[in-house]
């Protein structure tokens, strides 16, 4: 049963790329992602049903947890993408930022590699083996730099070789540090040696007190430094805000709420290890560290960042420094870390996927170039502000209630200095974000459009003032595309929409956000079941 | 035995050598290429105690991919863009050679110290792991072709994979073909990508891939 988890996408992956019927595809897309989440929640009612395979395949609390997140965002991504797949489906459209005309990825390569990319990430969640769960986490990087490619232009291609490259070689420094945990088994001798187990979790754990400590400590900070690579901590985070801004809107959905958890349980899964081997206060301790480096780099770059794809961006990365400072403090920072997973992934995949929908309308990331979306994408505008709030911590939202119990677990374990710091970076970034915020309300056009801008109007010929601006000079093609939409913007108060809010683009967004905030108020029993189980599997 | 395995540990070293010296990319990519086979051969003479058609299954596909397909592959790639030699990298090519020389030191200095228990692991074989797989992540960060960086991918990979060895009756045969795919895969990749980027930019500088960062307000 569990095999089927992750048989069932890859083989409609296989299918899909086969298939050439447009509609066809982005059926088996849909169904797919309905069936997965079924299946998900068949096993999160009865996980007897879904009895390990091995030692190597088994749905632990811990796997659990990140397979559901993952399964039903990528419900939810699924119907987004169908909406985004039919406004994509032209021989070529013109770039939204410099107005070239490019091409994209054939389409059946980009749902294969969405449904590969889903059996990647389910294998990483369930495999109990440190080898299969490097082999997996690397299969997540292949089957996603396609889909960052999907937009056939110089930025995406530029994204995508720092991606590749940047995680490859975070996750082969991770694959050393995989044969320096071997190299640690190497020093157990007796019953608790097997070479059938000798890298699963429950192998490990049970062998533990004999590992040599030196060989693990350096492990763990190997298998710390590559996984968090793909997690997006800082400093190794340079891929992510590239990838993340020129990604289409449900790859990055999915790449933030998806893939940086699954990292993110990577590394969970080394430290229960190094608990299990008494050496979880040097883990916890490396990890709070991090965090915090994480939180402080990511709000010093989104203050004043002009582009809100980039900033929410950013915002995982400060995200990802959250759960390491809530599993450094440890104790009930193990169940605030875990519960915050849930709510970043929620909220984030639904802020990229509204991100989308300005982008789509728009044809700019710069937040101060989206002037009165309250008027013109009234659904798709609210539900972003909602979502702004519930990112940076504002009650009602769930981000909120995990936020404030990784605070109460450091008030707990007396460390002051990380709750200042914690609370001041959190500050931080509600400010920077909000600020943006601010700016896109700001209606209207803007009092003194700069002079580049009233150029290329003049070019456009629909607005004779500004040809007398000073410093006249544009580039070549940029200019045509551009013009007729910078001189309606200087005209007239209402932009030229490309794309309206319609009931498939904000669906998705809407509910998650429900979501979110219903966590926020409630969390249902069984979650609470869950998180404790998982919490539980940590170790001390 | 001990002496074949010493010997091809010490070309091992000495292609870190020849990688971090050459200019010309074709003898980059046959420096690349000579420690695939060699990565290959290794098991076959350090006598694992494994079955001996694991070995040889082993042996064939480290040869087959690493050895033959992947810096063919690389090959193409280099001649549909047309470039031959790497032009000004980062840090020169005596320099290079040098920092070559001290980090053998260090890895040297390190590997002798780290003591495998119970595996009967040659000395030379975690000192030649370590210094194969710097020169591999020094390559990549100190060379601007893009061909050359997934080069330095592959020999670093090379150099973790010749650490595993040391360590690989511990290893499941499904985990060890599992990482030689997703290698594969990865240089396939970005091979794909190469290919891109030389048609979108006509050059394959991946230092002057660089317009995506944060602009300031």
């Amino acid at each position: 049963m569990i095999l089927a988890l992750v048989a069932l996408p890859a083989l409609a992956a296989v299918a899909a790329f086969l298939t050439r019927s447009h509609a066809l595809r982005r059926s088996l897309l849909v169904a797919v992602a309905v069936v997965h989440a079924g299946l998900v929640s068949l096993l999160w009612i009865d996980p007897s049903r879904f009895p390990p395979m091995g030692s190597w395949l088994a749905a632990d609390a811990l796997g659990r947890l990140f397979l559901g997140i993952a399964s039903l965002l990528f419900l939810a991504v699924s119907v987004s993408a169908v909406r985004f797949l039919q406004r994509e489906s032209g021989a070529t459209s013109a770039d939204t930022e410099e107005g070239f005309l490019f091409s994209n990825a054939p389409e059946a390569v980009f749902t294969a590699c969405l449904l590969g990319f889903l059996s990647t990430m389910t294998l990483v969640t369930v495999s109990q083996h440190f080898g299969l769960l490097w082999v997996s986490i690397e299969a997540t990087t292949l089957v996603s730099a396609p889909l960052i490619h999907y937009h056939r232009h110089h930025r995406s291609l530029e994204a995508t070789w720092k991606y590749l490259l940047v995680c490859s070689v975070g996750i082969a420094v991770a694959l050393l540090g995989t044969y320096f945990l071997a190299a640690s088994v190497a020093s157990v001798t007796g019953d608790a040696r097997s070479a059938a187990t000798s890298l699963t979790f429950s192998g490990l754990a049970r062998a533990a007190a004999s590992l040599d400590a030196g060989w693990l400590k350096a492990a763990f900070l190997l298998l710390l430094v590559g996984y968090g690579t793909k997690m997006g901590l800082a400093p190794m985070h340079t891929w992510l805000p590239d990838a993340h801004s020129e990604a289409p809107s449900v790859v990055s959905a999915l790449l933030s709420g998806a893939l940086l958890n699954c990292a993110f349980l990577a590394v969970l899964r080394i430290l229960s290890v190094c608990a299990a081997a008494g050496l979880g206060a040097f883990g916890r301790q490396t990890l709070l560290v991090l965090g915090l480096v994480s939180m402080a780099v990511a709000a010093g770059l989104i203050i004043g960042q002009p582009d809100y794809k980039r900033m929410l961006a950013y915002s995982s990365v400060e995200h990802m420094g959250i759960l390491c400072v809530g599993i450094g403090l440890g104790g009930l920072g193990d169940w605030g870390a875990l519960f915050h997973a849930v709510n970043h992934s929620f909220t984030k995949a639904a802020l990229f996927l509204l991100a989308g929908n300005f982008l789509a309308a728009y044809g700019t990331k710069k937040s101060s170039d989206v002037n009165g979306a309250a008027r013109t994408l009234p659904v798709t505008a609210a539900l972003w502000v909602a979502g702004l709030f519930a990112i940076t911590g504002a009650p009602p939202f769930g981000v909120f209630s995990s936020e404030l119990t990784i605070l109460r677990a450091g008030v707990n374990a007396g460390a002051w200095v990380v709750v200042v710091v914690y609370s001041v970076l959190l500050a931080a970034v509600f400010v920077g974000m909000i600020t943006m915020l601010l700016r896109m309300s700001q209606a209207g056009p803007r009092e003194s459009p700069s002079p580049a801008r009233q150029v290329v109007a003049a070019a456009g010929g629909s607005h004779q003032n500004a040809a007398t601006a000073p410093g006249a000079q544009g580039s070549g093609r940029q200019n045509a595309a551009r013009s007729g939409r910078s001189a309606a913007r200087a005209v007239a108060a209402a932009p030229p929409l490309r794309a309206a809010d319609s009931a498939l683009s904000v669906a998705a967004p809407l509910v998650l956000l429900v979501l979110t905030g219903v966590l926020g108020l409630f969390i249902p029993g069984f979650l609470d079941t869950a998180l404790k189980q998982a919490a539980l599997l940590l170790g001390v | 035995m001990t002496t074949w395995v010493e010997g091809f540990l010490v070309i091992l070293m000495l292609t870190n050598l020849w990688l971090l010296g050459s200019s010309r990319l074709l003898s980059c990519i046959a420096a690349v290429s000579v420690q695939g086979v060699l990565l290959g051969l290794l098991p076959l003479v350090i006598g694992i105690d494994v079955p001996a058609w694991r070995l040889i299954l082993q042996a064939g596909i480290s040869i087959g991919f690493k050895g033959i397909a992947l810096p063919l592959l690389l090959l193409r790639a280099a001649r549909s863009v047309d470039v031959r030699r790497e032009v000004e990298p980062f840090v020169g090519y005596s320099a290079s050679l040098l920092i070559g020389v001290a980090v053998l030191t260090v890895s040297l200095f390190i590997g002798l110290r780290l003591p495998i228990h119970g595996g009967a692991a040659p000395l030379l074989l975690v000192p030649a792991a370590l210094f194969t797989a710097l020169t591999g992540l020094f390559i990549i960060v100190s060379r601007r072709s893009a061909i050359v960086q997934a080069l330095g991918y592959l020999a670093m990979e090379s150099g973790i994979a010749a650490f595993g060895l040391a360590l690989a009756e511990q290893e499941p045969l499904l985990i060890e073909m599992g990482t030689f795919l997703d290698a594969f895969v990865a240089i396939f990749v970005m091979g794909i990508t190469i290919y891109h980027i030389s048609r979108e930019f006509d050059h394959i500088d991946a230092d002057r891939l660089s317009s995506l960062k944060d602009s300031p307000q």
